[in-house]
C-alpha cells in the first residue's frame, strides 16, 4: 500500500473518531463545560475573591489556565480510552486489524480523535471562562504547543489504558485513582512555590505539573520551572508511552489472541 | 497459484491449549473451499491466523504468494473476512461502516460511496443504509458483513459460518450471491455447520478435528466414498411397511419412506419392488445428508485412532 493509502486510512479513522464524539455531544462536550463553569463560579468567583493574589495575578486569572488544561487532559484521555475499549468490546477493532493499516496509523488515528475532542472542549471552556475573567495571551506559540503536546500525551495514555483494559471498570480506574490526583496536585489551584520544600520536590515528579506550568506561561508569562525542562519532560513522556503502545500493538497484546 | 498456502501451522494458546497441531493446507486460486470440523476443532483459529487476528505459534502462511511474516500488508490486502460473530459498530449505519472499511484499505471516499451503494443494493440493504446497524435483523447483519468484506474487492473471501441463524430464504439468496462472486474469480473459503451448504457450494473440502487436518480432498471424491445413498420416497399411505431382501427400508412417517440403495444397485429395482407391493410413488429425492454421514464417519474414525 502506498503512502497516499495510509493517509486515506488515517483520514478514515480520524473521521470516524470525530463523528463518534460529535454524535454524542451531549455526553462528550457539554458535561466538561458545565463542570468547569462550576469551578469558575465556586473557586474563582466565590472563594477566589477571598484568596487574593497568586504569583501576582488575581486568583481567577491564575486558575483558568489550569482548569482549561484539566479539561483537555481528562477529555483527551477518556475519549481514546472509551472509544478504543468499545471497539475491542464490540470487536469492531478487528476491522482495522485485518486491514493493511500499519500500527502507527491506528495509533495516530485514535490519538487524533482524542486530541480533537480535547481541543474542542478546551476551546469551549476557554470561551466560558471569558464570562468570568479577561484573558490575556502572553505567548500564543507556547500556549498552542503545550496544549497540543498535553493532549497527544494523554490520548496515548488513554490508548494504553484501553489496550490493557478487560472491562469497562478498567477504563475508569486510572482516571479516578491516577489522573485526577495528578491533575489536582499538578498546580491547577495553587503555585507549587507555596508548598513546603519536600512537597515541592514531590510535585516535580508529577508530569501534569510541567504541562500546567507551560500552559500557564502561555497565558500569564509566569512559570515555576523552565519551559525547556517542561517540554523536555512532556516530550519524553510522549516518546515512552508511544513506544510502549507501539510494542503492545506489534505483539498483539490486548487485541489479538 | 495458491490463494493460501499454510505450512505446518501450530497454535498453542495461553494455558497450553493446543488448538492447531501442525496444519498444512493449500487452496487453489478460484476455488470454493469448505473447511469443516466439529465445535472446537480449530477452524476459527485457522481462519484467525490467515486473517492475522490470531498470532500463530509456528509455521508459515502465504496469501497469493505474499508471506504473512514479511509482506503482511500486501497479504492482508488480498483478504476479505466475514467472521462468525457480528463485529461492526452497532451504533453506526451500514453505509458508514462500509465507507470506513473501504478507507482502511486506501479507497478514496468517492469510490467507496459508489461501491457501498452497489453492494448494499446487491445484498438488499440499501433501504437500511442510514439506520443504526443494531436495528437490523440477523440476516441483514450477516449480509452487511459480507458487503463490508467485499468493499476492497478482495481476491480471497473467508466466511466463518456466514449463514448461522439465517432463515432458508435468505440463506439461499446468500448462496447464489457467493456462487456469483466465485464465478467472477474470487476464491472462497467457507466454514459452516450446514453440511448441505458445503456440499452444494464447494468444490474442495478440508476437515479439521482436534487441531489436525483429517481430510483434504475434492467434494466429488469424498462423496464417492459413500457406499450407499439414501433416497426419500413420498408415497400414498401404504397398508403395510414394505419389505425387501435387497434394500434397507425405513418408514419415517405415514407417507414417507427412506430407502438405502447400494451403488451397485439400480433404482429400477427399487421401483419394481415397491410397485410389486402395491405402493404408489408420488415423488422422490436424495436425502441431502451424504456429507454428514461421511463427516461423522471421519470424525469418529479420528476419535478411535486417538
Amino acid at each position: 500500500m502506498l503512502n497516499s493509502n495510509y493517509l486515506i486510512a488515517l483520514h478514515s479513522i480520524l473521521r470516524k473518531e470525530t463523528n463518534r464524539f460529535l454524535r454524542i455531544w451531549i455526553q462528550t462536550l457539554v458535561p466538561p463545560v458545565i463542570t468547569m463553569s462550576l469551578y469558575f463560579v465556586i473557586f474563582g468567583n466565590l472563594i477566589g475573591s477571598r484568596i487574593g493574589q497568586m504569583n501576582g495575578f488575581d486568583y481567577m486569572s491564575f486558575i483558568v489556565p489550569g482548569l482549561i488544561m484539566m479539561s483537555v487532559i481528562t477529555n483527551s484521555y477518556s475519549n481514546v480510552a472509551s472509544s478504543f475499549f468499545s471497539a475491542k468490546f464490540q470487536r469492531n477493532v478487528e476491522e482495522l486489524l485485518v486491514a493493511p493499516v500499519p500500527n502507527y496509523i491506528i495509533i495516530w488515528g485514535y490519538v487524533g480523535g482524542g486530541v480533537a475532542r480535547g481541543l474542542i472542549v478546551g476551546f469551549l471552556v476557554t470561551c466560558v471562562s471569558l464570562f468570568f475573567v479577561d484573558l490575556h495571551i502572553f505567548n500564543i506559540f507556547i500556549l498552542i504547543l503545550s496544549v497540543l503536546c498535553t493532549s497527544v500525551l494523554f490520548s496515548i495514555g488513554g490508548l494504553l489504558n484501553a489496550i490493557f483494559a478487560k472491562s469497562f471498570d478498567d477504563i475508569s480506574i486510572i482516571p479516578t485513582f491516577v489522573l485526577t490526583p495528578l491533575t489536582y496536585l499538578g498546580g491547577v489551584f495553587y503555585s507549587v512555590s507555596l508548598l513546603p520544600g519536600f512537597w515541592q520536590t514531590v510535585s516535580h515528579f508529577n508530569p501534569v505539573f510541567y504541562m500546567i506550568n507551560a500552559f500557564r506561561y502561555g497565558f500569564l508569562g509566569i512559570a515555576d520551572v523552565s519551559l525547556v525542562w517542561s517540554f523536555t519532560v512532556i516530550g519524553l513522556f510522549i516518546i515512552v508511552l508511544y513506544s510502549i503502545v507501539a510494542i503492545l500493538l506489534k505483539k498483539g497484546i490486548g487485541v489479538r489472541s | 497459484m495458491y490463494a493460501i498456502d499454510l505450512l505446518d501451522i501450530k497454535k498453542v494458546y495461553k494455558g497450553g491449549v493446543e488448538a492447531l497441531k501442525g496444519i498444512s493446507l493449500q487452496v487453489e486460486e478460484g476455488d470454493f473451499y469448505a473447511l469443516l470440523g466439529p465445535n472446537g476443532a480449530g477452524k476459527s483459529t485457522c481462519i484467525g491466523i490467515i486473517s492475522s487476528l490470531v498470532n500463530k505459534t509456528s509455521g508459515s502462511v502465504s496469501v497469493f504468494g505474499f508471506d504473512m511474516d514479511t509482506q503482511l500488508e500486501k497479504a492482508k490486502a488480498q483478504i476479505g473476512l466475514v467472521p462468525q460473530e457480528f463485529n461492526f459498530n452497532q451504533f453506526e449505519p451500514p453505509l458508514q461502516i462500509l465507507i470506513n472499511q473501504a478507507g482502511y484499505y486506501g479507497i478514496k471516499r468517492h469510490d467507496a460511496v459508489k461501491r457501498a451503494e452497489q453492494y448494499l443494493k446487491q445484498l438488499d440493504l440499501w433501504d437500511k443504509r442510514n439506520q443504526p446497524s443494531r436495528e437490523l435483523s440477523g440476516g441483514m447483519k450477516r449480509r452487511l458483513m459480507i458487503a463490508r468484506a467485499l468493499m476492497h474487492e478482495p481476491r480471497l473471501l473467508i466466511l466463518d459460518e456466514p449463514t448461522a441463524g439465517v432463515d432458508i430464504e435468505v440463506r439461499r439468496s446468500m448462496w447464489e450471491f457467493l456462487q456469483e462472486i466465485n464465478q467472477q474469480g474470487v476464491t472462497i473459503i467457507l466454514t459452516t455447520h450446514y453440511l448441505e451448504e458445503a456440499e452444494m457450494l464447494c468444490r474442495n473440502i478440508g476437515i479439521i478435528d482436534k487441531g489436525c487436518l483429517v481430510e483434504n480432498t475434492s467434494m466429488k471424491s469424498l462423496l464417492a466414498r459413500l457406499a450407499t445413498e439414501t433416497y426419500i420416497f413420498d408415497v400414498d399411505p401404504p397398508t403395510h411397511l414394505p419389505s425387501s431382501d435387497y434394500f434397507k427400508i425405513r418408514q419415517t412417517d405415514e407417507v414417507t419412506l427412506e430407502i438405502e440403495v447400494n451403488k451397485a444397485q439400480s433404482l429400477n429395482k427399487v421401483f419394481s419392488e415397491l410397485s410389486a407391493q402395491g405402493i404408489r410413488v408420488n415423488s422422490m429425492r436424495n436425502k441431502s445428508n451424504r456429507l454428514e454421514e461421511l463427516f461423522i464417519e471421519l470424525v469418529e474414525k479420528g476419535n478411535k485412532d486417538a
